[in-house]
């Protein structure tokens, strides 16, 4: 069964996009007076756009330039309605032009496109000469849609969970603890004495997860506290809201949850009065802390440093702290996650950690800043079920991408991206890649020497 | 009555495109700038100079982007049909003397025969344009009537002017064609679509400094 629980069996020869089955969509729009469409537009037209959208909307060259940008089209035959500025133009550009007068019918079309049509992963302002910023334009149009309450009921369902719980699948506190406990009787039978500190002020670390990994994937932080344990870190987790730096909601164009949710996030570190926070292997939840969350915040920067687990696997590789006693033995490619690259210039430094724990690489093309999106990001695979197909069939270029890859040899994708992963496989399954793909942490832990002389002095001291 | 047109196209409404181009391009900028200051800080809050100018470069030197790299042809078109657009009118002789009579200030000019060629180049770049546009469907899918007619707009004064500089039969006609097209397109740059004249520093600045300030990535 695939991560995100809902992955169909699919036939590769369909040509058309098959119609999509949300009716929430329909419901939530069926539902407006034509009035409230154009009050609520003009009101956030007037409020929230100001000199960005102004200038994006009158800037643009209508030179089509960012459409080679965008997988979307590129998978889709070349299908205009699919470049990005062509998704602009069936949005965002008739909604300014009519002052918000638009029809029911317009609001439904416009939230397929904004939330389904567009991972918001900003490859097309690598290609716009103008720097236009498609992804904030979309999240514009989704922020409508939030307004008007008409959201795929997968991802607003995500965004419930964060308003009602603060982390995105509904996991109780009890679990959460559990999860924990879980994880650590399970991790001493490997490394006896080992811990899962939790809510221990001081500590140097505060670690963040994301909710589908006590959900789905609680190897993962059983994987973490091997790492964190053999480096001999001193570290903590949460057991209070906090714990999840996931954050739907800025997908979903909800603003002020957005911000709540960092908000508790940077609180929980804070109150631990642990030194920095370091995240999983998440895009997303990165892209929310270290840029998102914190301008709804108020802040320029967050709080208090945020470290991707990139950066802190390679830091604990080049300071020792972990040794690599074995290399992973089948030929790797490495899939740059938009969040983590485009948006954190981390590709540089994973490349660093596969030079030490991988015996061959090879690279895929394009990448580093230039690889494709995976179709998942952007909230686009917490729509559900009802667009998988269309997300599989949109990003073609992906398959032919990895297919290059794995023609020039390589087996496992390497993606330090809870998304990504999801989106992946949903790829490899539909186009027979028959490729596996792995977390940075999957492959350290099964590289590293488990008996670091720091490791046994950490746990001494407990 | 020629004439009469001839000096009015040729003496005040100059002046009055001179000054819509100029007061309007300021007005543009600036109130963009308090716009931004009001509802948009993160703008001016991110804007960082180095990072700015680091993206502006990569995109005003032909080729030094993959986008621009991956479209040879269109990069050629684009970069000499901008190039030539903004230097013919500066550097032409007939301008420059034009200039020196009213203000008695002058500098370097262009040899005719290579101003002509200028000239078609921005002409053949106009049509260029206008072939792509309607041939290549993602460009025609963004199109509308106003990017032809500001296409059209474009190549009016030059092909005006090239007429009237070529001494071909209705040279008065053409000349005042010339000059009052001259003066519509000047106006027009803050308020039509061609602002992105005015705006191209400030949207890839502001995306450079969020790339290299924030993101820690490249943009080109
Ligand atoms: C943005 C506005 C303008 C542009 C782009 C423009 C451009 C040109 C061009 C391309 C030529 C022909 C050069 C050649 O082929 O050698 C030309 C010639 C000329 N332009 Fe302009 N021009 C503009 C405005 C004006 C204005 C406002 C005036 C007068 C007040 C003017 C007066 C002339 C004259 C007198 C000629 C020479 C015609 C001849 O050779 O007899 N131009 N201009
Ligand atoms: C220095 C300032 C300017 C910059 C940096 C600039 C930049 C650009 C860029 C990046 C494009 C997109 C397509 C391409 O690469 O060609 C473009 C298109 C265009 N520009 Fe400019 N531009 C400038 C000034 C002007 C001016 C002053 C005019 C006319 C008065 C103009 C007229 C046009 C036209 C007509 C197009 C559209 C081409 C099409 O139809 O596809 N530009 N410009
Ligand atoms: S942000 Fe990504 S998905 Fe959206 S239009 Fe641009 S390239 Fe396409
Ligand atoms: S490349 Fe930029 S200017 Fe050209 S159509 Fe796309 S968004 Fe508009």
């Amino acid at each position: 069964m695939s991560y995100w629980g809902f992955r169909k069996v699919m036939s590769v020869s369909a040509k058309a996009l098959p119609k999509v089955l949300d009716d929430s969509i329909d419901k939530a729009a069926d539902r407006l007076a034509a009035d409230q469409i154009s009050a609520v537009i003009e009101r956030l037209l007037y409020n929230e756009g100001g000199a960005r959208l102004k200038t994006y909307m009158e800037t643009c060259a209508h030179c089509g330039l960012c459409s080679d940008a965008c997988h979307h089209y590129l998978s889709n035959n070349k299908d205009p309605k699919f470049s990005p500025a062509g998704k602009v133009r069936q949005t965002i550009d008739l909604i300014i032009r009519k002052k918000g007068n638009v029809s029911i019918e317009f609001i439904k079309r416009a939230c397929e496109i904004a939330f389904t049509e567009c991972n918001l992963c900003r490859r097309c302002v690598l290609y716009c000469p103008f720097g236009i910023d498609v992804a904030y334009l979309m999240i514009f149009v989704r922020r409508i849609c939030h307004q008007l309450g008409v959201v795929p009921k997968f991802i607003q369902d995500t965004a419930h969970s964060h308003s009602a719980t603060f982390n995105q699948m509904w996991v109780k506190e009890d679990e959460w603890i559990d999860t924990l406990f879980w994880q650590e009787e399970e991790a001493r039978e490997e490394i006896p004495g080992l811990r899962i500190p939790v809510d221990q002020e001081c500590a140097e670390i505060f670690y963040s997860v994301i909710g589908p990994e006590p959900k789905f994937r609680a190897q993962l932080i059983y994987q973490a506290a091997v790492i964190m344990n053999v480096a001999g870190m001193s570290w903590t987790m949460t057991a209070k809201p906090g714990w999840d730096s996931s954050n739907m909601c800025m997908y979903t164009g909800d603003h002020e949850m957005t911000a709540r949710l960092k908000k508790v996030h940077f609180e929980a570190a804070l109150r631990l009065k642990t030194k920095r926070i370091v995240m999983g292997e998440c895009g997303h939840a990165f892209r929310s802390v270290t840029d998102v969350g914190n301008r709804y915040l108020g802040w320029k920067a967050p709080p208090l440093p945020v470290v991707h687990a990139i950066e802190f696997y390679h830091e604990l590789i080049s300071n020792k702290r972990i040794n690599i006693v074995q290399k992973f033995d089948k030929p790797v490619t490495f899939h740059d996650p938009c969040n983590i690259v485009r948006g954190g210039g981390l590709h540089e430094l994973a490349r660093g950690i596969i030079d030490k724990t991988c015996e061959h690489f090879v690279e895929m093309h394009p990448n580093r800043e230039h690889n494709y999106c995976c179709n998942a990001g952007g909230g686009i695979i917490n729509c559900g079920p009802p667009y998988t197909s269309k997300r599989v069939r949109s990003n073609r270029v992906k398959a032919d991408q990895l297919r290059d890859a794995k023609s020039w040899g390589a087996r496992t994708i390497i993606a330090p991206c809870h998304n990504c992963h999801g989106g992946l496989e949903d790829i490899i399954k539909f186009y027979q890649l028959d490729m596996d793909i792995k977390f940075f942490s999957d492959i350290i832990y099964g590289c590293m020497d488990k008996n670091h002389p720091l490791t046994t002095e950490a746990i001494k001291k407990y | 009555m020629m004439h009469d047109i001839y000096y009015i196209v040729s003496g005040p409404m100059v002046w009055i495109s001179m000054v819509l181009f100029a007061a309007g391009s300021l007005y543009r900028v600036f109130s963009m700038g308090l716009l931004a200051a009001k509802k948009d800080h993160v703008v001016i809050s991110y804007m960082n100079i180095r990072y700015a100018l680091r993206s502006i470069l990569h995109w005003i030197i032909p080729y030094a982007s993959i986008s621009m790299r991956r479209r040879p042809v269109m990069t050629a078109v684009a970069f000499s049909f901008h190039i030539c657009l903004i230097l013919t009118p500066i550097f032409l002789l007939a301008h420059v003397l034009l200039i020196k009579e009213s203000w008695n200030i002058s500098w370097w000019y262009l040899p005719d025969r290579i101003a002509d060629a200028m000239t078609l180049t921005v002409i053949a770049g106009c049509i260029f344009f206008l072939i792509r546009r309607a041939i290549r469907p993602e460009v025609r899918y963004l199109t509308d009537a106003s990017d032809y007619f500001l296409l059209a707009l474009v190549a009016a004064p030059f092909a005006s002017g090239f007429w009237a500089a070529q001494h071909w039969p209705g040279y008065n006609l053409a000349l005042v064609i010339h000059i009052l097209s001259g003066e519509v397109l000047l106006a027009s740059i803050p308020f039509t679509r061609f602002s992105h004249m005015l705006f191209f520093p400030f949207t890839r600045g502001y995306m450079g400094s969020e790339f290299g300030g924030v993101r820690k990535a490249k943009d080109w």
